[in-house]
């Protein structure tokens, strides 16, 4: 009996600790929002004259609505060529035992934990020297390679669970391949490739220094917020841009997670790193 | 006869199997292996001035290593990230066993709650550390508004500890999903034999759950220590001078500087410095647990 007390005590402790952690994670971020609806110039309690001023006014900056749709442009070629060509790594993976599989799996995965200056660096060097223009396509490729090793952990975790023989029994029954796919195969792995093009969308949506590097003339959203936030005057509606930004993203990854975990047995819940 | 079918089914096996690779290999090897190839390149060649003189040469690294002040940036960027580390580290096992161990009902409610911030923009992470830490921000405003301070109390930004602090809080949660994923792997039945036999509670963890756990600690540690030691966002907008990082001065070089040469031979030596501190980390720490065991 003292033993189980005991454990419920520790159990105690953690719940307080987690809950804490929580608040740790999310408060700083919560400040942004929170400041957001405050006229004064700065950012300190108590706030006095709450206004949506900025959020109607910001909406009038050029500049902004540019950068904002240079970022769902790259967001968007970013997240289907990701997810694309992490449907076809993943089959890969999944079905097939191949010579250096674990290499090639390791060489896919390695811009996940490669330094993010270096890759910039390096591609603003090689986009210089075979003569190509700084733009948005040397933006979208970047993001690509940093989008794909999430697409391929994430397809990859979906495809694991995919039983082949319901593919073959459908094409014994007599359905064509196209068919097949339609029935099939994408009702199971759609939400995963729902869940990789969210979520890369997301990551390209926010990079910063791939962008900064091989932007040139025409700035991502990130990028675009950080000159802003060198001149003082502009930083409240950073604070205005940066909520929505925030209350966008956070709607879309909780949607895309729950898709992607759902129906998942619990061992394999947290797919990613594994 | 078998084994040649065998063979031949193996054989179309790879080809399957790499000509579906084979987009993607072509991406890495363009956008990845080149440049970083070409970066290894630039680290060998010279400036002068707008020109780049392609005669291969150590003049750069020479640069690099007789220069005290770049020792001591690459020095801090590696103390602030193994602290970083450390602390990110230490704060989230407690939070990932919780949610292996403790957690029954609504653990994917839990996890995507842990997850979200790591996909949120770091962006603007980093610079919500800059609102309360900064001269007029949350904290020196409102404790000026209080009458608590009179002066801006300076030690909250633009240094090393600013640093630390807001990489430890943006790194937090990218720590806890892979000590999760190997605690939540263990064997459960391990632990009740171990209790059967009458280990105590600290005994079980320290000869069972930690040891087990351990490849997620080391995944942990390499997720966050290769990126914070290459950050450049967060002593840009929190560390001021006396907390900028390598990144920053690599920055700085293809930029303002414009010396694209020093910059390569210097991200190419902190790649180098990273790559072997994970290795001696690895080793050694593997060689530790196995003392355990």
């Amino acid at each position: 009996m003292k033993a189980t007390s005991k454990f419920l005590t520790g159990e105690r402790v953690l719940i307080v600790y987690a809950i804490f952690f929580l608040l740790f994670l999310y408060i700083p971020v919560l400040f942004l929002p929170l400041f957001s609806f405050s006229g004064s110039q700065y950012m300190t309690f108590p706030i006095t004259d709450w206004t949506l001023e900025r959020y109607v006014t910001m909406w009038k900056k050029t500049k902004l609505l540019e950068a904002l749709y240079a970022s769902i442009k790259v967001g968007i070629f970013a997240s289907v060529i990701s997810t694309i060509l992490g449907i076809l790594v993943a089959r890969a993976m999944t079905r097939y035992l191949f010579p250096l599989k674990r290499t090639v799996m390791g060489f896919i995965l390695l811009p996940m934990v490669f330094p993010e200056i270096i890759m910039g660096v390096g591609l603003l060097i090689f986009v210089i020297f075979v003569g190509m223009q700084l733009s948005l396509i040397t933006v979208t490729a970047g993001h690509i390679l940093i989008c794909l090793p999430f697409s391929t952990v994430i397809l990859i975790s979906r495809f694991e669970g995919f039983d082949r023989s319901l593919e073959e029994a459908s094409l014994d029954l007599g359905e064509n391949a196209w068919q097949t796919f339609r029935r099939i195969t994408f009702p199971i792995v759609g939400s995963g490739i729902l869940a990789s093009l969210l979520l890369t969308f997301t990551i390209s949506f926010d990079e910063f220094l791939i962008a900064f590097f091989l932007s040139g003339d025409d700035p991502t959203l990130p990028i675009y917020i950080y000159g802003q936030l060198r001149h003082v005057k502009n930083i409240p509606y950073m604070l205005s841009l940066g909520s929505i930004i925030l209350l966008v993203s956070f709607v879309t990854i909780s949607f895309a997670e729950w898709i992607r975990r759902r129906g998942m047995s619990s061992k394999k819940v947290y797919g990613l790193f594994e | 006869m078998a084994h040649i079918i065998e063979n031949l089914l193996s054989r179309n096996d790879t080809t399957k199997a790499y000509s579906l690779l084979s987009p993607s290999l072509l991406l890495l090897i363009f956008v990845f292996a080149f440049p970083i190839f070409f970066l290894v390149a630039y680290s060998f060649w010279t400036q002068d001035y707008v020109y780049v003189d392609t005669t291969l040469t150590l003049e750069n690294y020479k640069i690099v290593v007789n220069k005290a002040s770049y020792h001591a940036l690459i020095k801090r960027s590696l103390i602030i990230s193994s602290l970083t580390t450390l602390v990110t580290v230490l704060l989230a096992y407690p939070m990932a066993y919780f949610v292996a161990f403790v957690v029954k009902d609504h653990k994917l409610l839990w996890l995507i709650a842990l997850t979200i911030p790591f996909w949120t923009s770091y962006l603007l992470r980093v610079f919500a550390w800059k609102l309360i830490l900064g001269y007029n921000g949350v904290i020196n405003g409102s404790l000026s508004n209080l009458g608590l301070i009179d002066n801006p109390l300076s030690f909250l930004l633009y240094n090393p500890f600013a640093v630390f602090v807001t990489l430890a809080h943006a790194w937090s949660a990218f720590a806890i999903l892979p000590i999760y994923v190997s605690l939540e792997k263990i064997d459960r039945s391990l632990l009740e034999a171990a209790a059967d036999l009458g280990d105590s509670a600290f005994r079980r963890f320290w000869r069972i759950t930690f040891p087990l756990s351990f490849p997620g600690v080391l995944a942990a540690s390499m997720i966050i220590f290769i990126p914070t030691t290459g950050d450049f966002i967060t002593p840009k907008l929190v560390g001021g001078s006396e907390g900028i990082m390598v990144a920053n001065l690599i920055q700085v070089m293809f930029g303002k500087a414009n010396n694209w040469p020093l910059g390569s031979s210097l991200a190419i030596i902190t790649m180098t410095i990273v790559t072997l501190s994970v290795i001696c980390f690895v080793v050694i720490s593997r060689w530790l647990i196995s003392r355990i065991k």
